[in-house]
């Protein structure tokens, strides 16, 4: 495993949390306190704390069924939460519908791929795009100036976006119709047209070879150096997580156990036990 | 491509064309007498089927609810303009004839009405999906149906007679091309693909910022005005209206048409109300066959393409054009001397 240098020691800020040097003094783009939520009985995620820096790539790991998809949901208010606070650029999100914590520049993706099949690839870019056009039913239905100039930007948007990972040729194949790594890098430029300052990647590299999971691995950097937003995002490919993120958060049974830098979570004995188990004598 | 104002205005040139050589040519058909009164009553039940098969499709097809209540926004809006036009009237005004403009008020006010209690109906059951929506859209035209047949207004179970026949094919082809442009146009700008996206995914488009419950409302309303529309040419094609006029098989029929043409396609819309009106007729001959027929086309068709005849396919006239020319669609492309340099240049000015 070669680490890139490059990456930036993580410092302690007043609030208590870790943080990229050059994230210090501005405001998080997420900051969770003590988020719980329960299903009936079950206590799905506990306590949860967690700051994350405008450009900070950041992992969320753990075993199955510790809760890291439901964090996520939490995150985009699918599932309200039942105690805590979460705060998108230091907003409450309290009481939003999942659409206006979208237009509050989370974006996300999903772990079994949610793409408009039957719809093109260009078109699932501009449905991204849908709130950065400005025009009302009336202007649509009338083709009044406002129509054209918007859908003419926004469809130059949507390429620039799409040739972001090299995809502006196939802008005319139904999204359906591409193969499996075209379908995640298609989700995530989907998401990239909301205009988000946080980006939330559920299990990318699922599915891909090695080869690929390198290839996604330098975009996930490329997304935060050239649209300086910050990633937060679930993986069980270790090598990708160690490989890209400042911090990782590692959950178990709802709460978490660990975080820290990859280095300090690699050499965690507590994370070590919640993979492996402990050993017995 | 959407955006495109050139390739827009060519087509919609070409499209007007094409409506008005139809319009003159069957007019004239009309006027001399090469169809009938009997076809004549025909075309106009056809274009009515398509006014409200073409909005159910909004719903259906584009929005991917299942409504069964269609038949009670066309009774509304039926009633609504029927009750309006034989109780007003309004003197000509130059060479416009005053009965046209209440004509078209009605079915305009009838709309209206339509697209109201769509919007009331729609707000608590498009928090439901599925079974439990069609249930209750089913619920809904019943309601209409026993309302109407309990109230003074619309002549209860009697029935309402001395309405003028003022559907002609002028006004049906008006409102055909109305309710074609309207869909077709909405479907295909940012609320459009809004909806769309709605059919294909709810999670998925609200986590993109899509409004789930704001474009439901939109699409319904949509339909409903012109399911209303539909229902104002419809009573006053007949001239005699009576509550069981719209009962649930009548909502069940437009569903039938709608999936049958293909879910999201406008011409297959057309082209299966247009088959669906004149098959029953032309079979009016083996009346004992006529149910068996019709039926088994349906189920042959369901089996061999359950998309339904053009699944979303659309018949443009534009695209006939090019192919016969054999010109290129213009796609939307990068500008050639795309580079990353100048795209961030260009984002932070």
């Amino acid at each position: 495993m070669n680490r890139k240098p490059e990456r930036s020691p993580l410092v302690p800020v007043p609030s208590g949390f870790l943080m990229r040097e050059e994230d210090v003094d501005k405001t998080p783009v997420l900051e969770i306190r003590h988020l719980g939520v329960d299903f009936g009985g079950l206590v799905a995620v506990e306590d949860f704390n967690m700051a994350l820096g405008r450009t900070e790539i950041a992992g969320l790991i753990g075993p199955n069924g510790a809760g890291k998809t439901t964090v996520f949901n939490l995150l985009t208010n699918e599932i309200e939460p039942t105690r805590g606070i979460i705060m998108i650029d230091g907003y409450d999100t309290r009481g939003k519908k999942p659409y206006e914590i979208c237009r509050m520049g989370v974006a996300r993706t999903f772990q079994n791929i949610r793409l408009f099949k039957n719809m093109t690839v260009l078109e699932n870019v501009k449905i991204g795009l849908h709130n950065e056009m400005k025009y009302s039913i009336g202007e649509a239905v009338f083709r009044l100036p406002r129509y054209f100039d918007n859908e003419e930007v926004s469809d130059l948007r949507a390429l620039e976006l799409l040739s972001f990972f090299n995809m502006q040729d196939m802008a005319k194949w139904k999204a359906g119709s591409l193969p499996y790594g075209a379908q995640r890098r298609l989700e995530i430029v989907r998401a990239l047209a909301t205009n988000p300052s946080l980006l939330l990647l559920d299990e990318p590299a699922a599915g891909m070879n090695p080869s690929e999971t390198l290839e996604l691995m330098k975009n996930i950097r490329r997304i935060r150096d050239e649209f300086s937003i910050a990633v937060l995002l679930i993986e069980h490919d270790m090598n990708l997580v160690m490989g890209v993120c400042d911090g990782i958060v590692v959950l178990n049974y709802g709460k978490i156990i660990a975080k820290g830098s990859p280095e300090d979570i690699m050499s965690d004995p507590v994370v070590i036990e919640a993979y492996l188990g402990k050993a017995d004598q | 491509m959407s955006g495109n104002r050139r390739a827009y205005f060519k087509r919609t040139l070409l499209n007007t064309c094409l409506c008005l050589a139809f319009f003159v040519t069957v007019n004239y058909m009309i006027g001399a007498r090469i169809l009938n009164r009997y076809y004549t009553n025909i075309l106009n039940l056809v274009l009515i089927y398509v006014v409200a098969a073409v909005s159910l499709n909004l719903t259906c097809g584009y929005l991917g609810q299942l409504p069964l209540g269609h038949a009670g926004f066309m009774s509304l809006g039926g009633y609504t303009a029927a009750i309006i036009t034989t109780r007003f009237s309004i003197p000509d005004i130059g060479p416009i004839p005053g009965q046209a403009v209440l004509f078209f008020l009605a079915t305009v006010a009838g709309g209206i009405v339509a697209m109201i209690a769509g919007v009331l109906i729609g707000l608590p059951a498009l928090r439901l999906k599925g079974d439990y929506l069609a249930i209750i859209t089913l619920a809904f035209g019943e309601i209409i149906r026993v309302l109407v047949q309990n109230i003074k207004i619309t002549g209860g179970a009697m029935g309402m007679g001395g309405i003028g026949k003022y559907t002609n094919f002028s006004w049906g082809f008006f409102w055909t091309v109305m309710v074609v442009a309207f869909t077709f146009l909405l479907v295909n700008s940012r609320h459009g693909r809004a909806i769309k996206s709605v059919r294909e995914d709810e999670i998925a488009a609200e986590s993109v910022g899509i409004n789930l419950t704001y474009y439901k409302i939109v699409a319904f309303a949509g339909a409903a005005f012109f399911a209303g529309v539909s229902g104002s040419l419809f009573a006053h094609h007949i001239c005699y209206l009576e509550p069981g006029n719209f009962g649930y098989n009548m909502s069940i029929e437009m569903l039938v048409m709608v999936v049958l043409g293909g879910l999201g396609s406008i011409s297959g819309s057309i082209i299966a109300a247009t088959v669906l009106t004149i098959v029953p007729e032309v079979l009016q001959t083996f009346a004992t066959w006529k149910m068996i027929i019709y039926s088994l086309l349906l189920v042959v068709v369901m089996i061999f393409k359950p998309s339904g005849l053009m699944g979303d396919f659309e018949l443009s006239a534009a695209r006939l054009v090019r192919k016969i020319f054999r010109r290129k669609e213009d796609v939307p492309q990068l500008p050639e001397n795309y580079t990353e340099g100048e795209e961030t240049d260009e984002q932070e000015t």
